[in-house]
């Protein structure tokens, strides 16, 4: 099956600035794709042009099969976007948003059923302006499944929202991957992309610098499986010198890294022979986030090369 | 363009005005308000000489010729003969543009100097209260003088010469009818400009031209269904201002189907040239200053609140290059004068002048960036 969204050399440029340098990747139909970096990073403007809201300067970009600049009346009646900060208009109900846009794509969602699903059923009667931030977004997104889309792009969906606002759209996008749609998610929480992302793409300065399921990027750029002790330095120390294992310790803490289980085994035997004081253990791995931060952090120390990916 | 999306954008609009007090305020509450205002203050304006036009029904006679000869000396007015033989003087005064007009009769010479009682007709503007007095008082006073000269020559005091008073136009029309035509041309300028100004910048600032620009709706299916409200707003509030100027003033404009065009074509232009000004401004304070620009002067200088006869020459030539000023011309003509053909000329310029500014807006206001 083609894919659902298909980049290859895209660059825009802004004067001599580069905000996206140079980037390729693609999205399978049906899947939940993150799109991740810190802010100004080229995110949004990658976004933007998949949306055909801005023109490539290089590059070629296909969603559905179709160039979204030159082809956008007949994307967006297949495409559904929630910008970043949702604004409509003030004074407009969420039911009235939603039946001013099923006139527009001539299509007949239910309202109600609609506002259910985003959990704002309560508010269909309430003008846009008195919605709280999580509320507009809600709307956002229920407003940009009224064309039944084949692909939504959502922009930063979660930003400022509370954890339980923040909770019920992770249940929708999960919906919506259930339902054969593609999901094209801009976000810089880490833990969200981690949750619904079937694959993530990093980028940093215009470039790629990470791409793969997220289990993948952890196992390829993440350190190893950590035995975390509550104990002090000469616990650290006595690992080292004892057992030849990598050890750390900081605010409290040792960090052991585990070639393998025997290692955990021997570490913990060691430490309890020892008659050093310690409090407690467990096994810790990188997360997505841990990745990203060291990641972007080594990028922007100049320790990556980069090139399109490291 | 597909009707479908402009009924529903316009219905969208129409909401989102209902629930706006303060526009609702400014289009059928403030309309009243100036009426009431204007109609109850005559403003008074400067003392320079005004022209007068004369019709010398007496044929260039030796009094008539002196008489004007006298009038020109008092420099509160300027003699313009003219020969014409207008069916009706007065509104051939009102369509030309004319504050002040006097008709001299055949036989004023004869009468004159038979002792005989002569009128002379004098018609001016009731909108322009101070020309009028000016006017009125330097014919009465040659009148007067002409009279004296005349008891002192033949010994009697009787007064041979009167002075008969009418309005320019129509002899029943007041200052009111006058204003009216001006704040419905007020309303039609300030109501849409303002406010798409205020859209077209806050819109893209916000995002909501990019939202709309992921709908199958287009930009001309946009500024269609806000052209269409304004026009619903504009019949509204010129029904409005027409019904209070009779109910408060016992105003009498003639309303006729000659009226729609403007109803329909000035809210057009101003929502085209608000978009417009909206759309070359890089942020909303600029386009609020860029609206305040175009609209200011033409508010104060389209005829709107005063006369346009009334300005020196060379303001009235820069009157004639605003939009406005052929909006209320015109429906000054179908309203007061009942002049179809000048109103058409001014229909006709004001219909270009929107399509030109309604091509500039869809071509440069932008739902999207490069």
């Amino acid at each position: 099956m083609a894919d659902a969204i298909e980049v290859r050399g895209l660059v825009k440029r802004y004067g001599s600035l580069a905000a996206v340098a140079g980037i390729d990747f693609h999205v399978a139909p049906g899947t939940v794709f993150a799109f991740l970096g810190p802010n100004g990073a080229g995110k949004t403007t990658t976004t933007e042009i998949l949306e055909g809201l801005r023109r490539a300067t290089e590059g070629s970009v296909s969603v559905l099969g179709l160039d979204p600049w030159t082809e956008g009346t007949a994307l967006h009646r297949r495409i559904g976007v929630i910008p970043q900060d949702f604004r409509f208009f003030e004074k407009i109900t969420p039911q009235e948003a939603i039946e001013y846009y099923r006139s527009l794509f001539h299509t007949r969602p239910d309202p109600t059923e609609l506002l259910a699903r985003v959990e704002l059923a309560d508010k269909s009667s309430a003008r846009f302006d008195t919605l709280s931030g999580g509320q507009k977004q809600k709307l956002g997104l229920a407003l940009s499944l009224t064309n039944d889309p084949e692909v939504c792009f959502l922009d930063e969906p979660t930003t400022g929202l509370d954890p339980h606002a923040r909770r019920s759209i992770w249940t929708v996008i999960r919906q919506l991957r259930r339902e054969g749609r593609t999901v094209f998610l801009t976000t810089h929480y880490l833990e969200e992309a981690e949750q619904l992302a079937d694959q993530v793409a990093i980028i940093h300065h215009g470039r790629i610098i990470a791409a793969g399921t997220p289990r993948e990027i952890i196992e390829k750029y993440g350190r190893p499986e950590r035995l975390r002790v509550k104990a002090g330095p000469e616990v650290a120390a006595l690992l080292t010198s004892r057992l030849g294992l990598v050890a750390t310790a900081d605010h409290g803490e040792v960090d052991v890294e585990l070639r393998s289980k025997e290692d955990a085994v021997r570490a913990l035997g060691a430490i309890d022979g020892s008659g050093l004081p310690w409090d407690g253990f467990e096994t810790v791995r990188d997360s997505l986030e841990d990745v990203f931060v060291r990641l972007v952090g080594q990028m922007d120390e100049g320790a990556l090369r980069s090139g399109g990916g490291p | 363009m597909n009707f479908g999306h402009i009924g529903a954008d316009f219905r969208v609009v129409a909401r989102s005005y209902f629930r706006n007090p303060v526009a609702l305020f400014f289009s059928l509450i403030f309309p009243i308000i100036l009426i009431a205002l204007f109609g109850l203050i005559f403003s008074s304006t400067g003392t320079s000489a005004v022209n007068l036009v004369v019709l010398n029904e007496d044929h260039n006679s030796a009094t008539s010729v002196e008489f004007l000869s006298a009038l020109n000396q008092t420099t509160l007015v300027t003699v313009q003969v003219v020969n014409v033989t207008p069916s009706d003087f007065a509104s051939w005064l009102g369509q030309n543009d004319y504050a002040a007009g006097l008709v001299i009769p055949a036989g004023f010479n004869a009468s004159y100097h038979a002792g005989s009682p002569v009128n002379v007709t004098l018609y001016t503007d009731p909108q322009d209260a101070s020309s009028a007095g000016q006017v009125e008082f330097a014919v009465t006073g040659v009148a007067n003088r002409f009279n004296l000269d005349r008891a002192c020559g033949s010994g009697t005091c009787t007064p041979v010469i009167g002075v008969t008073g009418a309005n320019v136009g129509s002899a029943i029309y007041t200052y009111i009818d006058y204003l009216i035509p001006g704040l419905i041309g007020f309303s039609i300028l300030t109501s849409p400009m303002f406010s798409m100004v205020d859209v077209a910048s806050s819109y893209r600032k916000e995002g909501i031209f990019r939202q709309l620009s992921l709908t199958p709706l287009t930009r001309a299916e946009w500024l269609t269904s806000r052209v269409l409200w304004y026009v619903l707003l504009t019949f509204v509030t010129a029904g409005i201002m027409i019904a209070a100027g009779a109910f408060l003033f016992g105003a009498h404009v003639i309303v006729g189907v000659q009226l729609i065009p403007f109803l329909v074509v000035g809210p057009f232009l101003f929502v085209s040239l608000g978009m417009l000004a909206g759309s070359v401004a890089r942020t909303p304070e600029s386009a609020a200053l860029i609206g305040n620009i175009i609209t200011f002067p033409m508010m104060f200088l389209s005829g709107t609140f005063f006369p346009v006869s009334s300005f020196p020459s060379g303001l009235q030539d820069f009157a004639r290059i605003l939009p406005l000023y052929y909006v209320i011309d015109g429906m000054n003509q179908v309203m007061l004068f009942a002049n179809t053909g000048r109103a058409l000329t001014d229909l006709v310029i004001v219909l270009a002048i929107a399509l030109v500014f309604f091509g500039l807006a869809i071509r440069l206001f932008k739902w999207r960036d490069e």
